[in-house]
Protein backbone atom coordinates (compact mmCIF):
# COMPACT_ATOMS: atom_id res chain seq x y z
CA UNK A 1 0.00 0.00 0.00
CA UNK A 2 1.34 3.44 -0.73
CA UNK A 3 -0.75 5.64 0.06
CA UNK A 4 -3.04 4.98 3.32
CA UNK A 5 -5.12 7.80 4.22
CA UNK A 6 -7.82 7.82 7.76
CA UNK A 7 -10.40 10.19 8.78
CA UNK A 8 -8.95 13.32 7.00
CA UNK A 9 -11.17 16.04 7.96
CA UNK A 10 -10.97 19.66 7.34
CA UNK A 11 -13.11 22.27 7.94
CA UNK A 12 -13.48 26.27 7.09
CA UNK A 13 -14.84 27.40 10.11
CA UNK A 14 -18.06 26.12 10.17
CA UNK A 15 -18.25 24.71 6.93
CA UNK A 16 -17.34 21.34 7.29
CA UNK A 17 -15.61 20.71 3.77
CA UNK A 18 -13.91 16.83 4.36
CA UNK A 19 -15.91 14.91 7.10
CA UNK A 20 -13.86 11.87 6.81
CA UNK A 21 -12.24 10.80 4.24
CA UNK A 22 -10.57 7.34 4.08
CA UNK A 23 -8.84 5.90 1.20
CA UNK A 24 -6.24 3.82 0.45
CA UNK A 25 -4.29 3.70 -3.02
CA UNK A 26 -1.65 1.09 -4.26
CA UNK A 27 1.62 1.83 -5.86
CA UNK A 28 1.10 2.88 -9.76
CA UNK A 29 -2.62 3.16 -9.62
CA UNK A 30 -4.88 6.00 -11.29
CA UNK A 31 -7.18 7.16 -9.33
CA UNK A 32 -9.84 9.87 -10.60
CA UNK A 33 -11.82 11.66 -8.51
CA UNK A 34 -15.03 13.33 -9.43
CA UNK A 35 -17.99 14.65 -7.51
CA UNK A 36 -20.21 18.19 -7.73
CA UNK A 37 -18.70 21.62 -7.54
CA UNK A 38 -18.14 22.40 -3.79
CA UNK A 39 -17.95 18.41 -2.70
CA UNK A 40 -14.18 19.06 -1.34
CA UNK A 41 -12.13 17.85 -4.82
CA UNK A 42 -9.72 20.47 -4.72
CA UNK A 43 -9.17 20.52 -0.53
CA UNK A 44 -8.56 17.06 -0.70
CA UNK A 45 -5.70 17.00 -2.96
CA UNK A 46 -4.51 20.53 -0.95
CA UNK A 47 -4.72 18.25 2.15
CA UNK A 48 -2.64 15.34 0.71
CA UNK A 49 -0.01 18.44 -0.68
CA UNK A 50 -0.70 19.95 2.69
CA UNK A 51 -1.44 23.52 1.36
CA UNK A 52 -4.05 23.14 3.02
CA UNK A 53 -3.54 21.48 7.16
CA UNK A 54 -5.95 18.48 7.87
CA UNK A 55 -7.77 19.11 11.35
CA UNK A 56 -7.74 15.62 12.04
CA UNK A 57 -6.73 12.24 10.67
CA UNK A 58 -4.14 10.63 9.03
CA UNK A 59 -2.26 10.43 6.14
CA UNK A 60 0.75 7.67 5.49
CA UNK A 61 2.67 8.00 1.80
CA UNK A 62 5.28 5.63 1.26
CA UNK A 63 6.12 4.94 5.39
CA UNK A 64 6.24 8.47 5.95
CA UNK A 65 3.39 9.31 8.21
CA UNK A 66 1.32 12.62 8.69
CA UNK A 67 -0.83 12.50 12.13
CA UNK A 68 -2.51 15.87 11.90
CA UNK A 69 -4.45 15.15 15.58
CA UNK A 70 -1.33 16.26 17.08
CA UNK A 71 0.66 19.64 16.23
CA UNK A 72 2.32 19.58 13.08
CA UNK A 73 5.88 20.95 12.63
CA UNK A 74 6.24 23.31 9.62
CA UNK A 75 9.79 21.46 8.72
CA UNK A 76 7.90 18.18 8.73
CA UNK A 77 5.21 19.02 6.61
CA UNK A 78 7.82 20.93 3.91
CA UNK A 79 9.32 17.23 4.20
CA UNK A 80 6.10 15.56 3.52
CA UNK A 81 5.21 17.73 0.85
CA UNK A 82 7.93 16.38 -1.43
CA UNK A 83 6.24 13.19 -1.44
CA UNK A 84 3.57 14.58 -3.42
CA UNK A 85 3.47 16.41 -6.39
CA UNK A 86 0.60 19.22 -7.54
CA UNK A 87 -0.07 20.27 -10.64
CA UNK A 88 -2.69 23.02 -10.72
CA UNK A 89 -5.57 24.23 -13.01
CA UNK A 90 -4.24 27.43 -13.29
CA UNK A 91 -0.74 26.26 -14.08
CA UNK A 92 0.79 28.52 -11.38
CA UNK A 93 4.02 28.82 -13.09
CA UNK A 94 7.08 31.33 -11.93
CA UNK A 95 6.54 34.36 -15.06
CA UNK A 96 10.05 35.21 -14.05
CA UNK A 97 11.72 31.91 -15.07
CA UNK A 98 12.03 30.22 -18.03
CA UNK A 99 10.63 26.59 -18.63
CA UNK A 100 13.70 25.11 -17.63
CA UNK A 101 14.10 27.90 -14.79
CA UNK A 102 10.88 26.57 -13.73
CA UNK A 103 11.37 23.23 -13.81
CA UNK A 104 15.06 23.36 -11.94
CA UNK A 105 13.93 25.35 -9.09
CA UNK A 106 12.90 22.46 -6.84
CA UNK A 107 15.75 20.48 -7.59
CA UNK A 108 18.66 23.27 -7.21
CA UNK A 109 16.98 25.25 -4.08
CA UNK A 110 15.51 22.30 -2.36
CA UNK A 111 17.28 19.24 -3.00
CA UNK A 112 20.81 21.41 -3.77
CA UNK A 113 21.44 19.76 -6.75
CA UNK A 114 23.94 21.37 -8.87
CA UNK A 115 22.63 23.73 -11.59
CA UNK A 116 23.92 21.61 -14.17
CA UNK A 117 22.65 18.54 -12.76
CA UNK A 118 19.42 20.14 -12.47
CA UNK A 119 19.12 21.49 -15.89
CA UNK A 120 20.15 18.21 -17.69
CA UNK A 121 16.99 17.09 -15.45
CA UNK A 122 14.74 19.47 -16.00
CA UNK A 123 15.49 19.37 -19.86
CA UNK A 124 15.12 15.69 -19.65
CA UNK A 125 11.71 16.25 -18.11
CA UNK A 126 10.69 18.52 -20.76
CA UNK A 127 11.44 16.33 -23.38
CA UNK A 128 8.95 14.00 -21.86
CA UNK A 129 5.67 16.33 -21.85
CA UNK A 130 7.00 17.34 -25.48
CA UNK A 131 8.42 21.00 -24.99
CA UNK A 132 12.22 19.79 -25.40
CA UNK A 133 12.38 22.92 -27.79
CA UNK A 134 10.82 25.14 -25.27
CA UNK A 135 13.30 25.60 -22.77
CA UNK A 136 14.27 29.01 -23.59
CA UNK A 137 11.12 30.20 -23.14
CA UNK A 138 8.89 32.30 -20.50
CA UNK A 139 5.29 31.23 -19.65
CA UNK A 140 3.86 34.34 -21.28
CA UNK A 141 5.34 33.16 -24.44
CA UNK A 142 3.37 29.80 -23.92
CA UNK A 143 0.15 28.02 -25.19
CA UNK A 144 -2.23 27.21 -22.00
CA UNK A 145 -1.39 24.16 -22.65
CA UNK A 146 2.57 24.22 -23.17
CA UNK A 147 2.08 25.99 -19.82
CA UNK A 148 0.48 23.16 -17.68
CA UNK A 149 3.22 20.12 -19.47
CA UNK A 150 5.62 22.58 -17.77
CA UNK A 151 3.75 22.74 -14.76
CA UNK A 152 3.61 18.85 -15.10
CA UNK A 153 7.53 18.93 -15.61
CA UNK A 154 8.35 21.15 -12.85
CA UNK A 155 5.92 18.62 -10.31
CA UNK A 156 7.66 15.30 -11.80
CA UNK A 157 11.45 17.07 -11.29
CA UNK A 158 10.93 16.48 -7.57
CA UNK A 159 10.42 12.99 -7.79
CA UNK A 160 7.53 12.52 -6.11
CA UNK A 161 5.86 9.16 -4.78
CA UNK A 162 2.05 10.40 -5.85
CA UNK A 163 1.42 13.27 -8.71
CA UNK A 164 -2.14 15.38 -8.09
CA UNK A 165 -3.61 16.92 -10.84
CA UNK A 166 -6.65 19.32 -9.77
CA UNK A 167 -8.69 19.87 -13.13
CA UNK A 168 -5.56 20.40 -14.91
CA UNK A 169 -6.83 20.62 -18.37
CA UNK A 170 -10.57 23.03 -17.48
CA UNK A 171 -8.75 26.24 -17.80
CA UNK A 172 -7.75 25.15 -21.49
CA UNK A 173 -8.81 25.70 -25.02
CA UNK A 174 -10.89 22.44 -26.35
CA UNK A 175 -8.12 21.95 -28.83
CA UNK A 176 -5.38 22.13 -26.10
CA UNK A 177 -6.71 19.39 -23.73
CA UNK A 178 -5.49 16.24 -25.73
CA UNK A 179 -1.91 17.19 -25.57
CA UNK A 180 -1.92 17.86 -22.05
CA UNK A 181 -3.87 14.87 -21.57
CA UNK A 182 -1.73 12.61 -23.73
CA UNK A 183 1.32 13.44 -21.10
CA UNK A 184 -0.27 12.20 -18.26
CA UNK A 185 -1.34 9.05 -20.06
CA UNK A 186 2.28 8.42 -20.66
CA UNK A 187 3.01 8.76 -16.76
CA UNK A 188 -0.11 6.66 -16.05
CA UNK A 189 1.24 4.32 -18.30
CA UNK A 190 4.80 4.33 -16.95
CA UNK A 191 3.65 3.39 -13.55
CA UNK A 192 3.19 6.66 -11.83
CA UNK A 193 0.79 6.59 -9.26
CA UNK A 194 -1.49 9.77 -9.81
CA UNK A 195 -5.09 11.37 -8.19
CA UNK A 196 -6.36 13.50 -10.92
CA UNK A 197 -9.46 15.68 -10.54
CA UNK A 198 -11.27 15.95 -13.64
CA UNK A 199 -13.89 16.20 -15.70
CA UNK A 200 -12.77 14.45 -18.28
CA UNK A 201 -14.72 11.29 -18.74
CA UNK A 202 -13.26 9.33 -21.19
CA UNK A 203 -9.67 9.85 -19.62
CA UNK A 204 -11.14 8.38 -16.46
CA UNK A 205 -12.89 5.35 -18.40
CA UNK A 206 -9.45 4.90 -20.48
CA UNK A 207 -6.89 5.65 -17.62
CA UNK A 208 -8.08 4.99 -14.41
CA UNK A 209 -7.67 2.34 -12.12
CA UNK A 210 -10.49 3.31 -9.75
CA UNK A 211 -12.99 6.34 -9.84
CA UNK A 212 -14.11 7.52 -6.67
CA UNK A 213 -17.43 9.72 -6.49
CA UNK A 214 -17.16 12.33 -3.66
CA UNK A 215 -20.11 14.87 -2.07
CA UNK A 216 -20.55 16.54 0.57
CA UNK A 217 -17.21 16.32 1.88
CA UNK A 218 -17.87 11.97 1.76
CA UNK A 219 -16.89 9.42 -0.66
CA UNK A 220 -20.21 8.49 -2.09
CA UNK A 221 -18.85 5.69 -4.18
CA UNK A 222 -15.74 3.96 -5.47
CA UNK A 223 -14.66 1.53 -7.93
CA UNK A 224 -13.83 0.77 -11.70
CA UNK A 225 -14.43 2.53 -14.23
CA UNK A 226 -16.38 0.60 -16.15
CA UNK A 227 -18.59 -0.56 -12.97
CA UNK A 228 -19.45 2.76 -11.43
CA UNK A 229 -19.94 4.64 -14.96
CA UNK A 230 -22.82 2.18 -16.04
CA UNK A 231 -23.71 0.59 -12.99
CA UNK A 232 -23.23 3.12 -9.99
CA UNK A 233 -25.36 1.04 -6.86
CA UNK A 234 -25.87 4.77 -5.19
CA UNK A 235 -28.56 7.36 -6.07
CA UNK A 236 -26.50 10.59 -5.56
CA UNK A 237 -23.87 8.94 -7.98
CA UNK A 238 -26.53 8.42 -10.59
CA UNK A 239 -28.06 11.45 -10.29
CA UNK A 240 -24.81 13.25 -11.16
CA UNK A 241 -23.67 10.97 -13.69
CA UNK A 242 -26.91 11.53 -15.66
CA UNK A 243 -26.24 15.22 -15.13
CA UNK A 244 -22.56 15.22 -16.64
CA UNK A 245 -23.29 12.94 -19.62
CA UNK B 1 8.34 97.56 -4.94
CA UNK B 2 12.31 97.47 -6.44
CA UNK B 3 11.17 96.06 -9.51
CA UNK B 4 13.25 99.04 -10.84
CA UNK B 5 16.47 97.40 -9.69
CA UNK B 6 16.07 95.34 -12.48
CA UNK B 7 18.32 96.99 -14.91
CA UNK B 8 20.34 95.95 -17.83
CA UNK B 9 23.69 96.00 -17.29
CA UNK B 10 26.41 94.53 -19.06
CA UNK B 11 28.95 95.10 -16.35
CA UNK B 12 26.00 93.05 -14.24
CA UNK B 13 25.97 90.28 -16.96
CA UNK B 14 29.69 89.77 -17.08
CA UNK B 15 29.98 89.44 -13.07
CA UNK B 16 26.95 87.23 -13.18
CA UNK B 17 28.30 84.74 -15.91
CA UNK B 18 31.67 84.85 -14.24
CA UNK B 19 29.85 83.58 -10.74
CA UNK B 20 27.90 81.32 -12.78
CA UNK B 21 31.13 79.91 -14.05
CA UNK B 22 33.46 79.51 -11.02
CA UNK B 23 30.47 78.24 -8.65
CA UNK B 24 29.68 75.50 -11.11
CA UNK B 25 32.64 73.28 -9.66
CA UNK B 26 32.08 73.46 -6.70
CA UNK B 27 28.24 72.84 -6.46
CA UNK B 28 29.06 69.73 -8.77
CA UNK B 29 31.50 68.84 -6.29
CA UNK B 30 28.90 68.86 -3.26
CA UNK B 31 26.58 67.00 -5.63
CA UNK B 32 29.41 64.09 -6.56
CA UNK B 33 30.69 64.04 -3.40
CA UNK B 34 27.58 64.66 -1.09
CA UNK B 35 24.23 64.68 -2.56
CA UNK B 36 24.82 61.70 -4.55
CA UNK B 37 26.59 59.08 -2.47
CA UNK B 38 24.08 60.65 0.23
CA UNK B 39 21.25 59.39 -1.81
CA UNK B 40 22.47 56.32 -2.66
CA UNK B 41 23.89 55.17 0.83
CA UNK B 42 20.60 56.27 2.39
CA UNK B 43 18.76 54.29 -0.01
CA UNK B 44 20.48 51.53 0.01
CA UNK B 45 20.40 51.28 4.21
CA UNK B 46 16.60 52.21 3.84
CA UNK B 47 15.64 50.02 1.12
CA UNK B 48 17.20 47.09 3.82
CA UNK B 49 14.89 48.33 6.16
CA UNK B 50 11.32 48.56 4.59
CA UNK B 51 12.07 45.19 3.46
CA UNK B 52 12.76 43.94 7.05
CA UNK B 53 10.05 46.04 8.29
CA UNK B 54 7.29 45.20 5.54
CA UNK B 55 7.95 41.51 6.34
CA UNK B 56 7.63 41.97 9.87
CA UNK B 57 4.46 43.58 8.95
CA UNK B 58 3.08 40.47 7.71
CA UNK B 59 4.32 38.67 10.03
CA UNK B 60 2.33 35.76 11.84
CA UNK B 61 3.49 37.30 15.30
CA UNK B 62 2.04 39.54 16.31
CA UNK B 63 4.87 41.86 18.25
CA UNK B 64 6.67 42.15 15.06
CA UNK B 65 3.46 43.82 13.56
CA UNK B 66 3.21 46.14 16.01
CA UNK B 67 6.52 46.93 16.33
CA UNK B 68 6.04 47.74 12.45
CA UNK B 69 3.26 49.65 12.45
CA UNK B 70 4.82 51.98 15.26
CA UNK B 71 7.80 52.49 13.47
CA UNK B 72 6.23 53.30 10.05
CA UNK B 73 3.51 55.41 12.25
CA UNK B 74 6.11 57.73 13.89
CA UNK B 75 8.07 58.30 10.86
CA UNK B 76 5.61 59.03 8.48
CA UNK B 77 3.79 61.26 11.23
CA UNK B 78 6.35 63.61 11.79
CA UNK B 79 8.51 65.55 9.54
CA UNK B 80 11.71 64.61 8.10
CA UNK B 81 13.14 68.09 9.07
CA UNK B 82 12.14 67.87 12.62
CA UNK B 83 13.36 64.31 12.37
CA UNK B 84 17.13 65.51 11.27
CA UNK B 85 17.28 68.28 14.14
CA UNK B 86 16.20 65.58 16.93
CA UNK B 87 19.04 63.59 15.88
CA UNK B 88 21.66 66.18 15.50
CA UNK B 89 20.70 68.84 17.79
CA UNK B 90 18.42 66.81 20.25
CA UNK B 91 20.48 63.96 21.31
CA UNK B 92 23.25 66.30 22.40
CA UNK B 93 21.39 67.35 25.00
CA UNK B 94 21.00 63.87 26.61
CA UNK B 95 24.68 63.30 25.68
CA UNK B 96 24.43 61.40 22.30
CA UNK B 97 26.52 63.09 19.89
CA UNK B 98 26.51 61.89 16.01
CA UNK B 99 28.17 63.88 13.76
CA UNK B 100 26.58 65.94 10.58
CA UNK B 101 26.99 62.81 7.86
CA UNK B 102 25.95 60.14 9.95
CA UNK B 103 22.66 62.08 11.51
CA UNK B 104 22.11 62.90 7.84
CA UNK B 105 22.54 58.73 6.95
CA UNK B 106 20.53 57.87 10.09
CA UNK B 107 17.65 60.08 9.60
CA UNK B 108 16.86 59.40 5.69
CA UNK B 109 17.45 55.85 5.81
CA UNK B 110 14.74 55.62 9.11
CA UNK B 111 12.55 57.70 6.26
CA UNK B 112 13.27 55.47 3.46
CA UNK B 113 12.58 52.35 5.62
CA UNK B 114 9.17 53.85 6.64
CA UNK B 115 7.70 54.75 3.23
CA UNK B 116 9.57 51.74 1.32
CA UNK B 117 7.84 49.30 3.53
CA UNK B 118 4.53 50.67 2.69
CA UNK B 119 5.86 50.00 -0.85
CA UNK B 120 6.49 46.75 -0.88
CA UNK B 121 4.49 45.45 1.37
CA UNK B 122 1.70 46.06 -1.01
CA UNK B 123 4.08 44.48 -3.66
CA UNK B 124 4.50 41.50 -2.04
CA UNK B 125 0.54 41.34 -1.07
CA UNK B 126 -0.28 41.94 -5.09
CA UNK B 127 1.85 38.47 -5.46
CA UNK B 128 -1.05 35.95 -6.31
CA UNK B 129 -1.12 33.36 -3.55
CA UNK B 130 -0.87 30.66 -6.08
CA UNK B 131 2.86 32.08 -6.73
CA UNK B 132 3.62 30.89 -2.93
CA UNK B 133 1.90 27.48 -3.49
CA UNK B 134 3.32 26.51 -6.30
CA UNK B 135 6.54 27.54 -4.49
CA UNK B 136 5.16 25.53 -1.44
CA UNK B 137 4.43 22.65 -3.31
CA UNK B 138 7.84 21.76 -4.64
CA UNK B 139 9.33 21.78 -1.35
CA UNK B 140 10.13 25.20 -0.72
CA UNK B 141 10.00 26.63 2.20
CA UNK B 142 8.86 30.38 3.58
CA UNK B 143 11.64 31.97 3.24
CA UNK B 144 12.71 30.60 -0.25
CA UNK B 145 9.47 31.09 -1.58
CA UNK B 146 9.70 34.36 -0.30
CA UNK B 147 13.39 34.98 -1.61
CA UNK B 148 13.15 32.76 -5.14
CA UNK B 149 9.79 33.10 -6.23
CA UNK B 150 7.76 36.23 -4.67
CA UNK B 151 10.60 38.85 -4.09
CA UNK B 152 11.83 39.52 -7.49
CA UNK B 153 8.04 39.21 -8.97
CA UNK B 154 7.93 42.09 -6.21
CA UNK B 155 10.58 44.04 -6.67
CA UNK B 156 9.19 44.44 -10.62
CA UNK B 157 5.65 45.80 -8.84
CA UNK B 158 7.57 48.14 -6.55
CA UNK B 159 9.95 49.61 -9.20
CA UNK B 160 7.60 52.86 -10.30
CA UNK B 161 7.21 53.71 -6.92
CA UNK B 162 10.58 53.14 -5.14
CA UNK B 163 12.03 54.86 -8.19
CA UNK B 164 9.67 58.03 -7.28
CA UNK B 165 11.09 57.72 -3.59
CA UNK B 166 14.72 57.96 -4.62
CA UNK B 167 14.07 61.04 -6.75
CA UNK B 168 12.28 62.32 -4.00
CA UNK B 169 15.44 61.30 -1.90
CA UNK B 170 17.88 62.85 -4.18
CA UNK B 171 15.61 66.10 -3.74
CA UNK B 172 15.61 65.83 0.35
CA UNK B 173 18.87 65.43 1.06
CA UNK B 174 19.10 69.05 0.36
CA UNK B 175 17.57 69.53 3.95
CA UNK B 176 20.85 67.89 5.13
CA UNK B 177 22.41 71.26 4.65
CA UNK B 178 20.29 72.09 7.65
CA UNK B 179 22.64 69.91 9.86
CA UNK B 180 25.68 71.23 8.68
CA UNK B 181 26.26 68.50 5.86
CA UNK B 182 28.32 70.13 3.68
CA UNK B 183 25.88 69.03 0.21
CA UNK B 184 25.35 70.80 -3.04
CA UNK B 185 22.68 73.11 -1.56
CA UNK B 186 24.88 74.33 1.19
CA UNK B 187 27.65 75.07 -1.07
CA UNK B 188 25.14 77.04 -2.84
CA UNK B 189 23.95 78.86 0.27
CA UNK B 190 27.83 79.57 1.20
CA UNK B 191 29.03 80.90 -2.22
CA UNK B 192 25.87 83.14 -1.87
CA UNK B 193 26.23 84.49 1.34
CA UNK B 194 29.74 85.79 -0.11
CA UNK B 195 28.60 88.13 -3.12
CA UNK B 196 24.84 88.02 -2.41
CA UNK B 197 23.92 86.64 -5.16
CA UNK B 198 21.02 84.29 -4.34
CA UNK B 199 18.44 84.22 -7.35
CA UNK B 200 21.45 82.96 -9.57
CA UNK B 201 22.83 80.30 -6.86
CA UNK B 202 19.50 79.22 -6.16
CA UNK B 203 18.89 78.62 -9.76
CA UNK B 204 21.81 77.18 -10.32
CA UNK B 205 21.49 74.17 -7.53
CA UNK B 206 17.94 73.82 -8.49
CA UNK B 207 18.93 73.16 -12.36
CA UNK B 208 21.70 70.65 -10.70
CA UNK B 209 18.93 68.71 -8.79
CA UNK B 210 16.79 68.80 -12.23
CA UNK B 211 19.34 67.55 -14.25
CA UNK B 212 20.03 64.40 -11.83
CA UNK B 213 16.70 63.63 -11.01
CA UNK B 214 16.39 63.62 -15.35
CA UNK B 215 18.91 60.62 -15.50
CA UNK B 216 16.83 58.95 -12.71
CA UNK B 217 13.85 58.79 -14.33
CA UNK B 218 15.40 57.71 -17.68
CA UNK B 219 18.02 55.27 -15.67
CA UNK B 220 14.09 53.96 -14.27
CA UNK B 221 12.66 53.20 -17.68
CA UNK B 222 15.44 51.48 -19.22
CA UNK B 223 15.40 49.44 -15.47
CA UNK B 224 11.49 48.58 -16.08
CA UNK B 225 12.13 47.04 -19.76
CA UNK B 226 14.86 45.40 -18.82
CA UNK B 227 12.42 43.62 -15.72
CA UNK B 228 9.79 43.36 -18.39
CA UNK B 229 11.40 40.82 -20.22
CA UNK B 230 9.32 37.95 -18.83
CA UNK B 231 5.87 40.17 -19.14
CA UNK B 232 3.90 40.22 -21.97
CA UNK B 233 3.06 43.69 -23.38
N1 LIG C 1 -9.45 28.62 1.68
C1 LIG C 1 -10.76 28.44 1.91
N2 LIG C 1 -11.38 29.18 2.85
C2 LIG C 1 -12.69 29.01 3.10
N3 LIG C 1 -13.47 28.12 2.46
C3 LIG C 1 -12.91 27.37 1.50
C4 LIG C 1 -11.54 27.49 1.18
N4 LIG C 1 -11.25 26.61 0.19
C5 LIG C 1 -12.40 25.99 -0.08
N5 LIG C 1 -13.40 26.43 0.70
C6 LIG C 1 -14.77 25.91 0.70
O1 LIG C 1 -14.71 24.52 0.76
C7 LIG C 1 -15.73 23.93 -0.03
C8 LIG C 1 -15.14 22.92 -0.96
O2 LIG C 1 -14.32 23.59 -1.89
P1 LIG C 1 -13.43 22.82 -2.95
O3 LIG C 1 -12.70 23.86 -3.71
O4 LIG C 1 -12.63 21.79 -2.27
O5 LIG C 1 -14.50 22.13 -3.88
P2 LIG C 1 -14.30 21.40 -5.25
O6 LIG C 1 -14.93 20.06 -5.11
O7 LIG C 1 -12.90 21.43 -5.68
O8 LIG C 1 -15.21 22.28 -6.23
P3 LIG C 1 -14.98 22.64 -7.77
O9 LIG C 1 -15.46 21.47 -8.58
O10 LIG C 1 -15.88 23.83 -7.97
O11 LIG C 1 -13.54 22.96 -7.96
C9 LIG C 1 -16.47 25.08 -0.70
O12 LIG C 1 -17.65 25.32 0.03
C10 LIG C 1 -15.51 26.22 -0.58
O13 LIG C 1 -16.23 27.42 -0.48
MG1 LIG D 1 -11.84 22.35 -7.28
Amino acid sequence: MLIFIQRLKKSFGDNKVLKGIDLEIEKGQVVVLIGPSGSGKTTFLRCLNVLEVPDEGKIAIGGQTMDFSKKVHPKAIAEFRRLTGMVFQGYNLFPHMTSLGNVMEGPVTVKKESREEAAAKAEYFLAKVGLGDKLEAYPFQLSGGQQQRVGIARALAMEPNVMLFDEPTSALDPELVGDVLKVMKDLAEEGMTMIVVTHEMRFAREVADKVIFMDGGVIVESGAPDKLFTKPEKERTKQFLSMIQ
Amino acid sequence: MYLNSITIDPDRIARLADIAGSSLQPLLKGAIFYTIPLAMITFACGLILAVITALARLSAKKIWRMAARFYVSAIRGTPLLVQLFILFYGLPTIGVVIDPWPSAIIGFSLNIGAYGSEIIRAAILSIPKGQWEAGYSIGLTYRQALVRIVLPQAARVSLPPLSNTFISLVKDTSLASLILVTEMFRKAQEIATTNYEFLLLYSEAALIYWVICFFLSILQSRLENRLDQYVSR
